[in-house]
């Protein structure tokens, strides 16, 4: 059995076969077939199972709009779940499977949902599986999530690539039908950039589902001779397979191209997808209409599919979804269906129109004022009973309903930036008003259905676009097309006993919006959350506007008062692959190496992630087992000889200009005004509202030129905010600055012997003796023989040290220049973790301390802030709240039992206090093992601290379960009187 | 969103960082005898209109200008865009 349901004609390759499986079973189809074309092809209607009642379930459409058709798509980590086979095209090898069914589509345990249907209504959650507390968590969400539900995740990293795009054009036309190509024709022949996007494969839009003529002619002819001009010219880009999917500010739109969707798997070098961002001066909206269903009961059978969807399988994929069809409308384009299938040699069984005044199709049995009341079939329409005009009750066989309750114009662009549209009685609609600023409608989209008001609409607003922009276009001659007026009498839903389907995707029926009216959720945005009516991948494109109407009945008002919920973006859904683009994995975001990396990975470096840098972590060497054997000897070594570590990433920033010291002098809590040449000062900034913003040191070059540092975290921040002061509070300063900290590799050298090792690299005309060069100095300098660097005698280890600076591009050497002439030295590279044990040691605050809610007093550092200046901060630094008699102070914490262990975060408590919010006094920020005191140590925060040196704490974990004592001592464990670093 | 940069032309959103309103440029003298109620003023209170709004972006992917725009934060529609710097001078603020 191949392909049985299979017409003449069409717009498929029959020239080409292709196999694909679905459900494991082997079928054929050919290029230009979606995989719900090829189906219905070889008389498979059954695809899906519905998401609650598990009720089986076909196609409804034949587009993006479709809410039943959703199938696993592909194998492996290439499965996609939820993707909608009306669009999926068919390529040879496609493997399809169905989903949310067990064990099999056609045998679905979970069909029992169905029978319980009464207890599954709308808010069923909210109210059945309140109580008892546990199980919610336990039982039912697991359950419900298992029973109802979509598509199964791979699992697997996706192995496709995704990459984003930007484009820029003077007009962009949204969706290729008749509006758009017109559109797209006019725009290009007067020379503008046009971008001309369709989501379809196939450019053409509806008129490649209808069987009109243009100028007497099939409409194919028209479209080919257009493409092929746009085609011609340089100035158009026409992106088929391309959903506009976003209409932001200003004229951009978000657009997803599905590159290789349609290909088994990606060509070599081709993404999957593209995410384009389009900046467009203006836009026209061609994107079409949407039909819409009627509620009947059980109007949800595979086979009951919206008219127009059944005339396109028929027109564009020579398909039959049956070999006796009936359509059911309340318009009179239902009735091109009629005439469409009868000319295809399909049986129409009847014609059940609900208006009086329904025109007639020879040949085919006419209801008029008659509606469908009821459908048969189990696993397929069999057949449906009609209630004619006598009211009598007649049941009709058919194997496929075509039901057309109206056309929606496809206005969701238009509402992405709040904007409303109106209800026209006349059109039994909604039409866009106004949209984005420069964005305009034509066409079906506009609510103007005939295909010459949408050849003639497309035109003119694209010449309407043009004229804004100062470009002129005339109209082109178009062809002679049917200008049928729209003559419809709403009707939107059958009144009967059982259930009647809306939402076929989130299965919310008649009885839902009923009982969500009745328990006052009619508000339209409370009835969507409550039923969930609307949601999920189709966004209820065929369901809102019938619900919409429902409720509008109910309530007794008219549909234009209760209104639409508001559409967002994105129009149909976009993958995450897609909207991460090129960023994930190691590529998720920028990863900066420091100057020394290559040489630390050569000494078998350990590196952590710094922010966006990778910093040396520590450096094992052979026969050590665990990281605090490599930290105890880095830490030792350095306190004992001499220790190197990279901190390039440190910020450093260059200020230059006449009233550079002026300027630092009010970005410092502290004095920088009269920091002579050649000296370093620490420098503490805060933000305005009184709070430590960062530190580091200040560095004075010359008279007019100074170097800040700033902490690695906050580099960024730092720079932004002192340009935010240059530029918006004293612009009348002179005063330049610069980011440098990717220009100059800077080193910290530490350690006793760190002069003796600095003399080897240091150019010899530059004495560095205590008296030339104490702490605290700087200045420029030579090394190995005349490179420029920059040398500060700065310490944060609270030994005698230097950091030395070069140029980037000789760090590398540097480091390598270091380690080989210090070799006798005991020279030793340390990473960030020693670098953090040899702060904590010495008590300088570093992020965990400086947390954005700490002030200079907290941090011991309240004398700093000076009174004699207008700084930053200074005001707000004294205000009451910030200096209270309980405020917190930083204090070191040292074990009473040395075997006893610190960790951040444990809380400080009294002797005999309760372990409660209510007693606490502090907590541990920082904490290591010190191998120079030979035992656990600790910084914290501690009220009153200051005066509370030599008490007893108790340092709590209750997480943990860990209650130890410690001695609250002065926050510096390692040469108090900074004997060392002065030496 | 595209923010017309009196230097550079139209620039995406995107390369800006965003600050907040622009009276941020009115820092009061810390000297001054009222200083600690001025600043509360300063760092605490914002008008949060509806319509126009006068805020501070800052082009860090880009020139590094710090910006006065003039947006309605309803619609999105920038309506003027100034360097803060021009704009601080001409409030007075100078060294």
């Amino acid at each position: 059995m191949s392909q049985t349901m299979r017409l003449a004609g069409g717009r498929i390759d029959r020239a080409t076969t292709l196999s694909f499986a679905f459900d494991g079973r082997l079928y054929r189809g050919h290029p230009g077939d979606t995989l719900a074309s090829a189906l219905l092809a070889n008389g498979v209607r059954l695809m899906g199972r519905s998401f609650k009642y598990h009720r089986p379930r076909g196609p409804l459409s034949a587009g993006s709009e479709e809410p039943n058709a959703l199938v696993e798509l592909r194998s492996g980590a290439r499965r996609e779940p939820n993707t909608r086979a009306t669009v999926a095209e068919l390529f040879e090898g496609l493997v399809a499977t169905s989903q949310n069914r067990w064990p099999s589509l056609a045998v679905d345990a979970l069909s029992v949902n169905d029978r319980l249907s009464s207890f599954l209504t709308a808010g069923f959650y909210y109210k059945t599986f309140m109580w008892p507390k546990a199980f919610w968590e336990k039982l039912y969400e697991p359950a419900i999530r298992r029973a109802a539900g979509l598509g199964r995740l791979s699992g697997e990293a996706d192995p496709d690539v995704y990459d984003k795009g930007f484009l820029h054009c003077d007009l962009l036309v949204i969706g290729a039908g008749p509006a758009g190509l017109a559109a797209a024709l006019t725009a290009g022949r007067a020379g503008a950039r046009v971008i001309l996007a369709d989501e379809d494969f196939l450019p053409g839009g509806r008129l490649n589902a209808e069987t009109i003529t243009l100028d007497d002619a099939p409409a194919r002819a028209w479209v080919e001779a257009t493409l092929a001009e746009l085609a011609s010219l340089g100035n158009v880009r026409l992106m088929t397979r391309t959903t506009i999917y976003g209409a932001f500010d200003h004229g951009i739109f978000g657009a997803l191209e599905r590159v290789t969707d349609h290909l088994a798997q990606p060509r070599p070098g081709t993404p999957r997808q593209i995410l384009w961002r389009i900046y467009a001066k203006r836009s026209l909206l061609c994107a079409g209409a949407t039909e819409r269903p009627i509620a009947f009961e059980n109007n949800d059978r595979p086979g009951i599919m919206l008219a127009g969807a059944l005339r396109a399988y028929a027109n564009r994929w020579a398909v039959a979804a049956a070999r006796d069809v009936a359509v059911f409308t309340n318009n009179d384009d239902g009735h091109r269906t009629a005439r469409d299938l009868a000319a295809a040699g399909i049986r129409v069984a009847a014609v059940i129109d609900s208006r009086e005044d329904a025109p007639d199709t020879p040949g085919v049995p006419l209801f008029r004022s008659a509606v469908v009341t009821g459908s048969r079939g189990r696993l397929g329409l069999k057949a449906i009973t009609v209630r004619t005009a006598g009211g009598r009750t007649e049941e009709i066989a058919c194997g496929a309903l075509g039901v057309s309750g109206g056309w929606n114009p496809n206005l969701q662009l238009t509402c992405h930036q709040r904007g409303r549209p109106r209800w026209d009685d006349a059109l039994a609609t909604f039409v866009p008003v106004g949209g984005p600023s420069g964005l305009a409608v034509a066409g079906a989209a506009a609510g103007i259905f005939s295909t010459h008001g949408a050849l003639r609409g497309g035109a003119a607003g694209a010449r309407a676009a043009l004229a804004d922009l100062g470009i002129a276009a005339s109209l082109p001659a178009l062809p002679r097309a049917e200008d049928a007026p729209v003559r419809i009498a709403p009707l939107w839903q059958v009144k009967g006993k059982g259930r009647a389907w809306l939402d076929q995707q989130n299965d919310v029926t008649v009885k839902d919006v009923t009982l969500a009216h009745q328990e006052n959720f009619r508000a339209i945005e409370h009835l969507k959350r409550y039923t969930t009516l609307g949601m999920a991948t189709d966004q209820g494109k065929t369901a809102n506007i019938p619900a919409i109407a429902v409720m509008a009945e109910l309530t007794g008002k008219p549909i234009a008062e209760v209104g639409t919920t508001i559409y967002r973006p994105p129009y149909t859904p976009v993958s995450l692959g897609a909207l991460a683009g090129r960023s994930r994995g190691a590529e998720f975001r920028p990863r900066r190496l420091t100057p020394s990396h290559h040489w630390a990975e050569g000494q078998g470096a350990v590196f952590v992630e710094v922010g966006n840098w990778m910093r040396a972590q520590w450096f094992p060497r052979p026969g050590e087992t665990h990281w605090r054997q490599s930290v105890d000897r880095e830490v030792l070594a350095t306190r004992q000889a001499v220790g190197i570590c990279d901190v390039t990433t440190l910020g450093k920033i260059d200020v230059q200009g006449t009233n550079a010291a002026a300027f630092l002098d009010r970005l410092y809590c502290n004095g920088m005004a009269k920091l002579a040449v050649g000296r370093v000062r620490y420098g503490l900034m805060l933000r305005e509202d009184g709070m430590v913003k960062d530190d580091g040191t200040v560095a004075r070059l010359a008279e007019d030129h100074f170097v800040v540092t700033t902490t690695t975290a906050n580099a960024i921040a730092v720079f932004r905010h002192m340009e935010f002061c240059r530029q918006c509070l004293w612009p009348g300063l002179d005063v330049q600055l610069i980011s440098t900290t990717d220009a100059w590799a800077q080193f910290s050298v530490a350690g006793p012997k760190s002069r003796a090792l600095l003399e080897r690299i240091v150019d010899p005309a530059f004495d560095l003796s205590n008296e030339a060069f104490p702490y605290m100095a700087c200045g420029g300098v030579t090394v190995c023989g005349g490179l420029r660097a920059r040398l500060f005698r700065i310490s944060f280890s609270g030994e005698l040290a230097y950091e030395i600076a070069v140029p980037a591009r000789y760090g590398d050497g540097l480091i390598r220049a270091l380690m080989a002439a210090g070799e006798d030295l005991g020279v030793t590279p340390y990473g960030t973790e020693t670098l953090g044990v040899l702060r904590i040691e010495k008590g300088h605050p570093a992020g965990n301390e400086l947390n954005g809610q700490t002030t200079a007093a907290n941090l011991g550092l309240g004398k700093m802030v000076s009174s004699a200046k207008d700084a930053i901060g200074t005001v707000l630094s004294r205000r009451e709240g910030l200096n209270g008699p309980d405020d917190i102070r930083l204090v070191g914490l040292k074990p009473l039992s040395p075997a006893d262990v610190i960790v951040n975060g444990a809380h400080l408590m009294t002797e005999g206090s309760p372990v409660d919010a209510a007693h606490d006094q502090g907590w541990v920020t920082s904490s290591c093992h010190s191998p120079h005191v030979g035992h656990a140590i600790g910084l914290g925060f501690l009220k009153r601290g200051d005066r509370r040196t030599g008490e007893i704490v108790r340092v709590v974990n209750p997480l943990a379960g860990t209650d130890i004592r410690a001695q609250v001592v002065a926050p510096c464990f390692v040469d108090p009187e900074g004997v060392r670093l002065r030496g | 969103m595209l923010i017309p940069h009196p230097l550079l032309g139209p620039r995406d959103a995107q390369e800006f960082t965003y600050l907040g309103d622009a009276a941020l440029i009115d820092r009061p003298d810390g000297l001054a005898a009222d200083a600690a109620e001025r600043f509360f003023d300063y760092g605490y209170l914002r008008d949060n209109p509806p319509g126009e709004h006068r805020e501070l972006w800052f082009h860090e992917q880009g020139d590094r200008s710090w910006l006065v725009v003039t947006r309605n934060i309803t619609t999105h529609e920038i309506v003027r865009v100034e360097l803060a710097r021009d704009v601080a001078l001409a409030r007075g603020r100078g060294r």
